[in-house]
């Protein structure tokens, strides 16, 4: 009888784990497949950020940025830095005091009203 | 299972009545027991034996299956490993001082063609020959109908390209990928990084190999895949390598000079600010190499390393230096500086006579090569050779480049008196000047041998004393006066107290002799003289200012306003403060004015 028993428990056992160890498997083929595409995005992350940085090196070579500040003089000015262009700095102004605040506003629009 | 009783009462009965032992029939029965027993404990054992046989076979066919399984299976990246994910590109990217990139990879797409899968080969030809100009027609037909199987006929082509080429529509146009080294600056600091080509290729992938310059130099550590995320760093700056670039190659044109140069070096590491090379190249488009003429002439040479050149008065810092050092004279010591100077059947004459004697510290400002070769006599030949050896004017310049190499000075077979004269002020031996900026920064260091280096590193530091403190803070004092009141006059930058010596050295003849209308122009320079940071160098190949009544090409004319310039331009971006009250406020613009 306690023979018996002990059979159909192990039989069970045995169905119980080949059970969970099928599961397991699939899991693990799962988690498998699913860091194989984050490392495939990785891997397409990785390059896309190559390809900017070396499209932000491109576009910031000096010899652009030179024929771009000669392009803009007009509204930059911007000239090779000098020595001269040196300050001190007691020489850099106060911050302006900050503006007070507006209490009695006038509407010089109707149009929020409308809203 | 009947038992068969061991002695039945019938059979013995039967047996006694005969008068037998019935004793016979017990053994008899027993036999008979014990042969059933052995039959079935060997029925049993060969059972067993034939299971396991089974197993050991189910064992061997798994093993050799999954052999064979593997033996016949694609190869594949490991799917669970991370460390795959780490290798970026099969090169590292070359950053310089505040990792701007100056090298890195773009992946494209190499075009191959293979003819037998080729459905009509006139007409791919004639749209290959639309898209890429460069190709000609006649040959991709001859190569597409020949009985070539395979044939590369682009080695990079743009996305736009390959769009191109896929709307053709022909099937035994192939694309692979490729991974290309990318040089975003273009000609910028060309001559340091070289370039880089394919090396061995395939349809998958192709090698990325360094042809010259740092890549080369570097081409293992580069392409090892355990440091591939690291960049490596160099010690040049963009900026101030841009900035010096432009103002010489504005300078090479203003003195019609044919090749210049400009060596930009900290003196207290030895580390390369900027250093260039002109005529320069793009090294995503590098040259070959010449086939005619002179190697010098082409772009591909770096003056500024290769280039071993006499380099004229620029020595003589080094033979005063050196005689301060050894107690032979003190700065205010009178020179006899009569000239000509006749030894033998030599004649070394000054480039104006300077009277019958001169201060040590006058023959620098003056640049008196009588007076120099005078002192070098009192240091004599082996004493100063073992000096330069010390400076580093006899091994080829340890620089991280793979023309370095090529940078061994030219020293007399000889090392005879006449030679320890001309060599004291430059004549007689060649270097490049990166040996000079090293042996520069040596003294303006205060003394402390310096090793040129292009790898920016925290651990770069002077080697073993050279010079005393003393001596070198002489030599800074002599150098600054000849900006202030000597040949280098034009060199003053204000607020930079810029010290130097300039070199004028007459090209020699390939035939013998020196020319007398070609020179070579260099100023090296220190600034600020007071607490030198920086040495920069500058040559010029033949420069020739006209702006006078008569051709000028003494380096005080033509090397040194292109170093000041360059100092003017360069010393702002290199964050040093001038020494000078600042112009008036209005001059301070905030930039988002």
């Amino acid at each position: 009888m306690m023979r018996s028993l002990l059979y159909v428990l192990t039989s069970l056992a045995v169905i119980g784990l080949a059970f969970w160890a099928y599961r397991e498997n699939y899991r693990t083929q799962e988690a498998q497949a699913r860091a194989q595409n984050l490392q495939q995005a990785i891997v397409e992350a990785r390059r896309n950020l190559r390809v900017l940085k070396a499209e932000w090196a491109y576009l910031n070579r000096p010899d652009r940025l030179v024929d771009l500040v000669e392009l803009n003089y007009d509204r930059l000015e911007l000239m090779p830095m000098q020595p001269d262009q040196f300050g001190r700095i007691d020489q850099v102004a106060f911050p302006a005091p900050p503006a007070l605040p507006i209490t009695n506003p006038v509407d010089v629009s109707s149009m929020e009203r409308e809203q | 299972m009947t038992r068969i009783p061991l002695r039945p009462l019938a059979r013995i009965l039967e047996a006694r009545s005969r008068g037998e032992n019935p004793d016979a029939i017990e053994r008899e029965n027993i036999r008979l027991r014990q042969e059933k027993m052995r039959d079935r404990a060997r029925r049993r054992a060969e059972g067993r034996l034939l299971v396991l046989a089974g197993m050991f076979l189910c064992a061997f066919v798994l093993v050799g299956g999954r052999m064979a399984l593997l033996a016949q299976s694609e190869p594949g990246e490991p799917r669970t490993s991370v460390a795959g994910a780490d290798i970026l590109a099969q090169r590292a990217d070359i950053t310089d001082r505040e990792g701007r990139i100056l090298a890195t990879n773009f992946d494209t797409h190499s075009l191959y063609a293979q003819p037998e899968d080729m459905v009509d080969p006139g007409h791919a030809a004639d749209k290959l020959v639309e898209i890429f100009p460069d190709l000609d027609r006649a040959r991709l037909i001859r190569d597409f109908t020949g009985d070539r199987k395979f044939l590369w006929i682009k080695k990079t082509i743009s996305p736009e390209q390959q769009q191109a080429v896929h709307d053709i529509g022909e099937p035994g146009l192939l694309f692979g990928p490729r991974e290309m080294r990318l040089y975003p600056n273009g000609r910028l600091a060309a001559h340091v990084l070289g370039g880089a080509s394919f090396g061995r290729e395939g349809v998958h992938a192709a090698e990325v190999v360094g042809v010259a310059g740092v890549e080369k130099y570097l081409d293992e550590a580069l392409r090892d895949p355990a440091r591939a995320e690291r960049s490596l760093t160099l010690s040049l700056d963009l900026s101030v390598q841009a900035a010096m670039e432009q103002v010489l190659q504005g300078g090479m044109r203003i003195m019609n000079a044919k090749g210049a140069s400009g060596i930009l070096m900290e003196v207290d590491t030895g580390e390369v600010v900027a250093v260039a090379s002109l005529p320069d190249f793009d090294p995503n488009d590098r040259p070959a190499l010449p086939t005619s003429g002179h190697q010098d002439d082409s772009p591909l040479f770096n003056r500024a390393v290769q280039g071993v050149y006499e380099l004229g008065s620029v020595f003589k810092v080094f033979t005063i230096a050196q005689a301060l050092e050894l107690g032979l004279v003190t700065p205010d010591t009178m020179i006899n500086t009569e000239s000509p100077l006749t030894w033998g059947r030599f004649r070394i004459r000054d480039f104006r006579n300077y009277g019958a004697e001169l201060s040590v510290e006058k023959v620098i400002v003056k640049s008196s090569n009588v007076g120099t070769a005078r002192i070098a006599m009192d240091i004599g030949a082996a004493r100063q050779r073992a000096f330069l050896d010390k400076l580093g004017f006899m091994d080829a310049s340890p620089l991280e480049i793979t023309e370095a190499s090529g940078s061994t000075p030219l020293l007399p077979k000889n090392w005879s008196e006449i030679s320890t004269m001309t060599i004291s002020y430059g004549h007689g031996l060649s270097t490049s000047p990166m040996h000079l900026a090293a042996a520069y920064a040596t003294i303006a260091n205060g003394g402390r041998r310096i090793v040129p280096t292009l790898l920016r590193d925290d651990a770069n530091a002077p080697g073993e004393r050279v010079v005393s403190e003393a001596t070198a803070r002489a030599m800074r004092k002599m150098m600054r006066n000849v900006v202030t009141e000597g040949t280098a006059s034009l060199g003053e930058v204000e607020g930079y107290a810029v010290g130097g010596k300039t070199g004028t050295a007459d090209k020699p003849k390939p035939t013998g002799g020196y020319y007398d209308d070609k020179v070579i122009a260099t100023f090296a320079s220190v600034f600020p003289s007071d607490d030198p940071e920086y040495v920069l160098v500058v040559t010029l190949d033949e420069p020739v200012e006209r702006s006078g009544s008569e051709p000028r090409r003494t380096a005080g004319w033509t090397a040194v306003p292109v170093a000041s310039e360059v100092i003017r331009r360069v010393a702002p971006l290199l964050g040093l403060r001038p020494e000078i009250e600042p112009v008036d406020l209005a001059a301070i613009k905030r930039a988002s004015d």
